[in-house]
């Protein structure tokens, strides 16, 4: 884990790149908070700050007395979010560093190109 | 959230020596709390206090609302192992834990057994003769069979090799999971032991630094790198715990900032990485990291 952020954080980004590579299919159950907890050696409160998260924006739900399960349509609404924050994170910071160097749109575009095939 | 231990203006002179400084905290019920700070900081003056074994010179100490000196129905659900324990000449190790049981009313004999087991305690050798090691995982053996209200392990793992280390901290989340019950751990080992915490006190030369949720703690300090007039601009009024100048550039470690704050300092033109608790905290109790780490 990586010490300089908050841990549930990082648990709850865990659980989503899990279900957005399948290996967490929809309906299926989550670990539990203490599986996870023990799983990465993280408090237990942590982990279900961490699961809690993912409670309240949807992509897990609660069946009472069973366990966490993953929500139908998860996967396409975190892809819809990765999306947007990969076009916030990556190509933005990106576009400025081709007009810092004088690069048109049509140059880095076959960059990509290239990158991409 | 309830509390389990308050302290308000705790003070212990020793002679001349201040070893616990005017210092007031809450320790929460059923949570697991460090007590972290360089070695000499007055952690186990601290818990010592706290179990009634040391008296305050100034200050009260609450547990669960009433007071622990010569307080039985309070200490019976307290469990202290101290680093340095010393037991009678003659004792071995099976003594030890057949004499625990009389201190602690819910003692488990069972789980004792399974872990002495786990920990390869040689309990029929007598504890003088044990390892350093030997006698730190007897204490923790006896910090968990105990199944007390509130258990202090003081450097529990003194003398404990990677693996051991590891165990403690399997049996510590499992034994917690099991039944929730309050843990302060004091430890310098802060890296291995952060992420097993929910609330942190660091001490430092008897007085007490931090006193924080590990979340909210955890990325809130940032090192900020850029032209000396932005780095200085930037850290005005902000709580600075180092900085270091070479030529025109500068380089501050902030504490306290949120998302917004590296945000601004990123817009401003500076370089921000965020630093470690581990690093927040050597900072903030004046160590020099790389003498830290050795």
């Amino acid at each position: 884990m990586d010490d300089s952020r908050p841990l549930f954080q990082q648990i709850a980004e865990q659980l989503e790149a899990q279900i957005l590579d399948g290996s967490l299919a929809e309906e299926s159950a989550v670990p539990s908070i203490n599986a996870l907890a023990a799983f990465h050696r993280i408090n237990p409160a942590t982990a279900l700050k961490g699961v809690t998260q993912l409670v309240d924006a949807g992509v897990l739900y609660k069946r009472r007395g069973v366990g966490m399960f993953v929500a139908p349509g998860a996967r396409e609404r975190l892809r819809a979010q990765r999306s947007e924050e990969f076009s916030a994170e990556y190509v933005r910071p990106l576009v400025v560093h081709a007009r810092a160097l004088g690069l048109s749109a049509a140059q880095v575009h076959i960059m990509i190109d290239k990158e991409m095939s | 959230m309830s509390t389990a231990i308050e302290v308000a203006g705790l003070t212990k002179h020793y002679g001349q020596v201040t070893a616990v400084d005017d210092v007031s905290f809450a320790i929460p019920e059923g949570k697991i709390t460090g007590l972290l700070g360089r070695n000499g900081a007055g952690k186990t003056t601290l818990m010592s206090l706290l179990t009634a074994q040391e008296f305050a010179t100034q200050g009260t100490i609450r547990v669960w609302g009433e007071d622990p000196v010569e307080n039985a129905a309070v200490l019976s659900r307290m469990c202290f192992i101290k680093e340095s324990q010393v037991y009678p000449d003659s004792f071995k190790g099976s003594h030890v834990l057949r004499s625990a049981q009389w201190f602690f009313p819910r003692w488990d004999v069972e789980l004792a057994q399974e872990l002495v087991d786990l920990f390869g305690v040689p309990t029929n050798r007598p504890v003088k003769k044990m390892s350093r090691g030997q006698r730190s995982m007897l204490g923790v053996v006896i910090g968990f069979a105990s199944r007390a209200d509130v258990t202090f392990f003081d450097e529990p793992y003194a003398g404990l090799d990677a693996v051991a280390r590891k165990r403690f901290y399997d049996v510590l989340l499992e034994q917690y999971s099991e039944s929730p019950r309050t843990v302060v751990l004091s430890t310098h080992l802060i890296d291995e032991a952060s992420h097993l915490l929910e609330q942190v006190l660091v001490v430092h030369e008897g007085s007490l630094v931090i006193d924080a949720n590990v979340d909210d703690l955890r990325g809130s300090a940032a090192t900020l790198v850029g032209r000396a007039s932005d780095v200085d601009l930037f850290a005005t009024g902000r709580d600075v715990l180092d900085r270091s100048h070479i030529g025109g550039i500068a380089s501050v470690t902030i504490a306290g900032l949120n998302d917004a704050d590296k945000a601004l300092a990123a817009s401003a033109g500076l370089e921000v990485s965020t630093v470690s608790l581990q690093e927040l905290i050597v900072r903030r109790t004046g160590a020099n990291p790389a003498e830290e780490a050795a």
